[in-house]
């Protein structure tokens, strides 16, 4: 059991230090308010992740989760104040085009079986192009204030999009960890030909988690819409790095076959961690980048030496 | 695998035979040319002015560093590694070099520096993908982060200005020719020819297309690994004293996205991701087919806006075209 998920040990003592250190430094870190608010800033970043964890963890990748975050930006104040279509409705039918960008990246890897890599490095390109082309530079303002609610709003004393989140990985956990989808995608990542052997559905578990990472990046976008009560066509720009660092310190391995959404949940804390507590102890951002690179790389260095030792 | 191919005689009728060799070999680049061509005729005819010495310069010139990146990313790529840290790589050693040039050292110390600091940064990642088995994706995202971070942090985010005059290289002119323009079609040459004829460029495209094979006939693998990033790191530095010396000021941070640029050129290019296969040519001719296209959507009233949705159709129709052609012929050679 402690060597399944050493990884994982690891990285949760790395984020009590880091939790811990952080508190001693500085006496508002480890205040609700200043928790609360750390959550509502991951809950983007995390949403895409979630998913994230099952498309690396089936071998595949996917670069264009933060142009369709931009796409679905610009397409919802299209939808809402260009072409006069009720809030919700325009919600719905963003939520819908995030998943349908996604169902494209499957098509063209699936049908085509074009690398993923690669595939989504064109689709980085045309969905963002997509929205730059539509917004044409300009932003949408003026939100109603039921709307602003779900990125600025608060239901029990947690922030709304917290709740959402907290929902998103409970169904998540769920289904990579107990379900026949989550053992089709580990089952996909440690060899595709095999699982076809096996009789896996591997074309539709790719369908679906591409499609899913396409929803996520869409409801990221939503929320982050009713955060900053603003759209701009670079929304979302290197989100896809932002949430790859994550997965792959949360112990996914990027060649695919293993990772748990434990893991990438403890990723994202030990970064949201990182980032806030050396903020709050007078680091400027960019000193904390230079930390998660160092500390992701060394992260690798340490389970890939753990376990060659594991195999000697 | 087209360039693995043993070149057969064909006595019988020389010039069709090295037609047909031409066309089987380099298609892909040819069809990169051939592009350029029709754009600049097609919009040329539309607006005079887009075919002007003067924009042709200013379009050529002001993207070369990207064409010069292009040819470590394509040797990269080749051997089925990537680089997501080039981007960051080139704002760190423009830095470097700025901050030597004002500093009153030699001109040629500010010109070197960048080339060597790149070729030992990138060797770095190297021997962690080479020796500590960590995947190139992920070792050069957190280098990356590193160098992103670690730029903006050492400067504050000021910029260099009041550079020398003498160290503005992108400004000089070689037999009338701008020097961008110059250095982008030798260095591509000289690697063109360099990974065709040497015994060091023809291994990479066996350890792209069989790193297992590569061992089994004795070339160092994990050696070549790392001295093909070195290479990579020096070729960026290369383009960073193009891209660094435009202007009189050089900025503390990178262009965003600029390794997705440089990564889009080699694969438009016709480097296949798969490995194995891809010259520097062919993702230099893409680099200016982007910058033409950028240059060109201006000349005919089309929003610049819409370039990138453009560029990522061309990848798409690309790659699909290589995974076509991979197929056909793995039916044709597997019967």
């Amino acid at each position: 059991m402690i060597n399944r998920h050493s990884h994982e040990a690891v990285l949760a003592v790395l984020a009590a230090l880091a939790i811990a250190v952080l508190a001693l430094q500085s006496a508002e870190f480890l205040t609700p308010a200043n928790l609360m608010n750390q959550g509502r800033l991951m809950t983007e970043v995390a949403l895409v992740a979630l998913v994230m964890t099952f498309v690396i963890a089936s071998g595949g990748i996917d670069l264009s989760v933060g142009s369709i975050m931009g796409l679905s930006a610009v397409l919802l104040g299209t939808f809402w104040q260009k072409m006069g279509m009720p809030l919700p409705l325009a919600m719905v039918l963003v939520l819908f085009s995030g998943a349908l960008c996604g169902l494209f990246n499957g098509f063209i890897i699936v049908r085509f079986g074009m690398p993923p890599l690669i595939a989504t490095l064109g689709t980085l390109a045309l969905y963002r192009g997509l929205a730059e082309g539509i917004s044409q530079a300009r932003s949408v303002r003026g939100w109603p204030e039921w709307f602003a609610q779900i990125g600025q709003g608060s239901f029990a004393g947690v922030p709304v999009q917290v709740w959402i989140l907290l929902a998103a990985m409970a169904v998540a956990v769920v289904i990579l960890g107990y379900s026949r989808w989550g053992r089709t995608v580990y089952a996909i990542g440690s060899s595709e030909t095999a699982a076809r052997f096996a009789g896996l559905p591997v074309d539709a578990a790719k369908y679906a988690v591409y499609t899913a990472s396409g929803l996520a990046a869409s409801l990221a976008a939503i929320i982050f819409v009713s955060r900053v009560s603003t759209t701009r066509s670079d929304m979302g720009t290197g989100l896809e790095l932002d949430v790859i660092t994550a997965v792959v310190l949360g112990g996914t391995s990027i060649f695919g076959g293993r990772g748990t959404i434990i893991g990438t949940v403890l990723g994202l804390v030990v970064i949201q961690a990182l980032e806030s507590g050396l903020s709050l102890a007078g680091i400027k951002g960019d000193g904390t980048i230079v930390l998660i690179g160092v500390v992701l790389i060394l992260t690798l260095l340490a389970s890939t030496f753990a376990e060659s030792r594991a195999r000697a | 695998m087209t360039d693995m191919t043993i070149d057969r005689p064909d006595a019988g009728a020389p010039m069709t035979g090295a037609l047909r060799r031409v066309l089987r070999e380099y298609g892909h680049e040819l069809l990169v040319a051939l592009a350029i061509l029709v754009l600049l005729a097609v919009v040329g005819t539309i607006n005079p002015r887009f075919v002007s010495a003067r924009n042709m310069t200013s379009v050529f010139s002001g993207n070369a560093y990207i064409a010069v990146a292009a040819i470590g990313m394509t040797m990269i790529i080749v051997i089925r590694q990537i680089d997501l840290s080039v981007g960051a790589l080139i704002g760190v050693l423009a830095t470097i070099s700025g901050t030597i040039a004002v500093s009153g050292a030699p001109v040629w110390v500010a010109w070197a520096a960048p080339v060597i600091c790149g070729a030992a940064i990138s060797s770095v990642t190297g021997v962690l993908v080479a020796y500590a088995g960590i995947p190139s994706i992920v070792v050069s995202l957190g280098m990356m982060a590193i160098l992103q971070g670690g730029l903006i942090s050492v400067t504050g985010g000021a910029w260099i200005s009041d550079l020398p005059p003498a160290f503005l290289l992108a400004k000089m002119k070689v037999l009338g020719l701008p020097m961008p323009l110059v250095w982008g079609v030798v260095l591509t040459s000289a690697a063109a020819v360099w990974m065709r004829m040497s015994a060091f460029g023809r291994s990479l495209y066996l350890i792209g297309g069989n790193a297992e094979a590569a061992r089994a006939v004795g070339i160092p693998v994990r050696r070549r690994i790392v001295a093909v990033f070195a290479i990579h790191g020096a070729f960026a530095g290369l383009a960073t004293l193009l891209f660094a010396t435009q202007l009189q000021v050089i900025q503390s941070t990178t262009p965003a996205n600029l390794e997705l640029v440089i990564i889009t050129a080699a694969v438009i290019g016709g480097v296949s991701i798969l490995g194995g296969t891809g010259t520097v040519i062919g993702a230099s001719l893409a680099a200016v087919l982007f910058a033409a296209i950028g240059s060109a959507l201006i000349f005919v009233n089309v929003s610049a806006y819409w370039l990138r949705a453009l560029i990522g159709v061309l990848i798409l129709l690309t790659v699909l075209a290589d995974v076509m052609r991979r197929r056909r012929e793995t039916r044709a050679g597997g019967h």
